[in-house]
């Protein structure tokens, strides 16, 4: 599965429809960022969809999911608890093994905190803590990226890279932006979500950023 | 004011306290009470630590059955907590904690006798009880976040030890020492009943009018859990936890015949075990009811609402002391002193002094329970009280007391109070051993003429309360909106 064609998508939260119901087609090779006004019912979409894939996806959620207790490695392997059997897993958890150590490890340096492998999730600062939760993502490698706003707590630079890095790593995405000059740069396709339905939807290329201003 | 729930609630617990001591047996009937106390202190203060070997042995025996209980406890209760949300296992661990660790070793020293496991029983039964619905209630709380983002297909094993535990670890394991702490002093009363715990050591020392020797036992208890910081250490605990059985003693062996017989005829009502069928049962069970229950239901629960509100008021009274918006540095060290006493001290060892030295009446419980409880929820409100920041134009004095500091504690003041309302009903009956006419009076009387029959149904009339005065407990947290965490 790399694309998904998702029909009938609806939400309700206390009896008050906040998205759909709505369609979207992705196919495989779509880079697609959901842009709108905050409260346009984005990160619902994205948990949405995260759903209607039976969890077959790399998500990023906006509250990073993190597990603060523990350390930066078991965050990032927690991506690929389904590879191996309960005892392996078991074991990593005390003492892990070294090649997988050496591959969060590689993870860790693309991400520019490779310094951080041990220390407990809880005591990194909100950014390190959203490339924690990307790391993982990337780690899971799942044929399709959901992510809600995942660099919003980054840099300028970092952002960059953490954008490229997503867009290297992954052919096909969904990514919730409310940056319009990061979305343009680093997706193929944008779609804009307005009081739950889909306002936009075009290739990057045919659009200039004043269409999706259009949105806010 | 009035219009407040939380007030209101309060005046009528007050009301029904008052009332309750008008029908309470409440006296000193000792000849020379003041005397007697003052011997006791005296004792405590020249303690005599070398009267005899027994001493340094029933400490040992008493952390050891406190590690085996508590281990056996924590495990069992762990596996229950995974399961707690199925109806029959909560009734279950509802069941087994309402009855407390001294009626569970009465109950195992009629067939196992004086063996090591019917003391590891008597903790482990109830504490896990606890435990289950603690840990389950700590494994609740955890973030569920993490697990919803784990890949389909991952372990359930796995994913309960990677985004579960380490979540709660913390929690998990404030909790364990803090049950470990109390594990300590219910393995020292079990002494009481004849276990070789500091328990046994305390009442021949008393008995006997040795002061000094029961005044060392005290002071080493208090030293013993003050310690426990620094003498319980993480990389000690395998060690402790595979050595304490070796140190259980060797006790009598356990009679095997004795086992069945308990359980084939003791315990059958004895209408039931003389032919007498169903028809001997029901005036039988009336007789039971009219002579013992009620009125040792009626005794329990007089002395509980005495000794719960008494417990508030000394909570109320005692904060003070170990908050930093009062006084100096004096001050708070001897009232932090006063409290870890205070709450260190099993209640059913005050109880016992107090007893001695007062004469029978439920004064001595009263006050037992009070110092104890109130030790404990003082000591909680007093650390609460210190993370209050007030403006720097606060009143001093009395008004900071009553205008901003007992308006801002008072809510969680009352929800400590209402946890602990079933903890003071469970030591409540338990104190009748002493001779206070509780339910746990009737159930020692029917043991020592050898009605276990009586004896079971009066315990589980016990259980009965306990279980009730808890759902009423947390009806009324509910009600007024009353949050506490489980560490109480």
């Amino acid at each position: 599965m790399a694309g998904f064609d998702l029909s009938g998508l609806t939400a309700s939260f206390g009896g008050e429809r906040v998205i759909g119901p709505l369609t979207l087609k992705v196919k495989e090779g779509d880079q697609v960022a959901l842009v709108g006004k905050s409260g346009a019912g984005k990160s619902t979409l994205i948990r949405l969809i995260h759903q209607r894939v039976d969890g077959q996806s790399s998500l990023v959620p906006q509250e990073l999911g993190l597990v603060n207790a523990l350390p930066v490695f078991h965050n990032v392997f927690m991506g690929q608890l389904d590879k191996h059997a309960t005892w392996y897993n078991t074991v990593t958890l005390v003492r892990p093994f070294k090649q997988d150590r050496k591959q969060v490890l590689e993870l860790l340096d693309a991400l520019r905190m490779s310094e951080k492998l041990w220390i407990p999730t809880a005591s990194l600062s909100g950014g390190q803590r959203q490339r924690v939760a990307i790391a993982r993502a990337l780690y899971r490698n799942a044929p399709v990226l959901l992510a809600d706003e995942p660099i919003s707590a980054l840099d300028g630079p970092m952002a960059h890279h953490v954008m490229q890095l997503l867009r290297d790593r992954f052919k096909t995405s969904v990514i919730a932006l409310h940056d319009v000059e990061m979305a343009m740069k680093y997706c193929n396709r944008i779609v804009g979500i307005q009081n739950g339905q889909v306002a936009l939807d075009e290739p990057t290329d045919q659009l200039a950023a004043a269409d999706i201003m259009s949105l806010y | 004011m009035l219009s407040y729930p939380t007030v209101r609630t309060s005046l009528i617990f007050l009301a029904i306290a008052l009332v309750g001591l008008l029908f309470a047996d409440i006296a000193i009937t000792a000849n020379n009470p003041w005397r007697d106390l003052g011997n006791f202190f005296l004792g405590v203060l020249t303690p005599n630590f070398f009267s005899s070997e027994g001493l340094l042995t029933a400490l040992l025996r008493t952390v050891a059955f406190a590690f085996v209980g508590v281990t056996v406890g924590g495990v069992c209760g762990f596996f229950l907590a995974l399961v707690y949300r199925f109806l029959p296992v909560r009734v279950f661990c509802a069941f087994i904690r309402a009855i407390h660790e001294l009626f569970w070793a009465l109950i195992f020293l009629q067939f196992f006798g004086f063996h090591p496991l019917t003391g590891v029983l008597a903790i482990a039964i109830p504490y896990s009880g606890i435990f289950a619905k603690v840990y389950s209630e700590i494994l609740e709380e955890a973030d569920p976040e993490p697990g919803r983002l784990l890949p389909p297909g991952t372990g359930t094993i796995a994913a309960f030890l990677y985004t579960r535990i380490p979540d709660c670890w913390v929690q998990l394991r404030t909790y364990t020492a803090y049950r470990l702490e109390c594990g300590l002093r219910s393995s020292a009363i079990l002494g009481f009943v004849g276990l070789p715990t500091l328990g046994f050591y305390l009442e021949t020392s008393f008995s006997q009018g040795m002061y000094s020797d029961a005044g060392a036992m005290l002071i080493l208890f208090y030293v013993l859990i003050a310690t426990i910081p620094l003498w319980v250490r993480p990389k000690l605990l395998p060690v402790y936890i595979v050595g304490a059985p070796f140190f259980l003693g060797d006790g009598l062996p356990i009679v095997w015949g004795n086992v069945e017989r308990f359980f084939t005829e003791d315990i059958v009502p004895s209408p039931l075990r003389d032919g007498e069928g169903l028809a001997g049962l029901l005036p039988w069970l009336n007789e039971l009811m009219i002579e013992q229950a009620l009125p040792g239901i009626w005794n329990t629960v007089v002395l509980t609402q005495i000794a719960l509100v008494a417990t508030g008021i000394l909570t109320l009274l005692a904060f003070p002391l170990i908050s930093n918006h009062f006084g100096g540095p004096i001050r708070r060290t001897s009232g932090h002193i006063f409290l870890v006493i205070a709450r260190s001290t099993p209640e059913y060892i005050l109880a016992y002094i107090l007893l001695q030295l007062w004469g029978p009446s439920m004064l001595p419980a009263v006050v037992a329970l009070a110092l104890h409880n109130g030790g404990i929820i003082g000591h909680l409100i007093g650390r609460q009280t210190n993370t209050i920041r007030l403006r720097s134009d606060a009143p001093k004095g009395f008004n900071r007391y009553s205008w901003e500091l007992v308006p801002r504690i008072y809510r969680s003041f009352l929800a400590f109070l209402f946890y602990r309302w079933e903890i003071i009903m469970r030591e409540t009956a338990i104190l009748g051993i002493l001779g206070i006419y509780t339910l746990g009076f009737y159930v020692d009387s029917a043991i020592q003429s050898i009605r276990f029959d009586q004896a079971m149904v009066l315990i589980l009339i016990t259980a009965m309360l306990n279980i009730g005065v808890d759902i009423l407990g947390r009806y009324i947290r509910r009600k007024l909106a009353l949050q506490t965490m489980p560490t109480c």
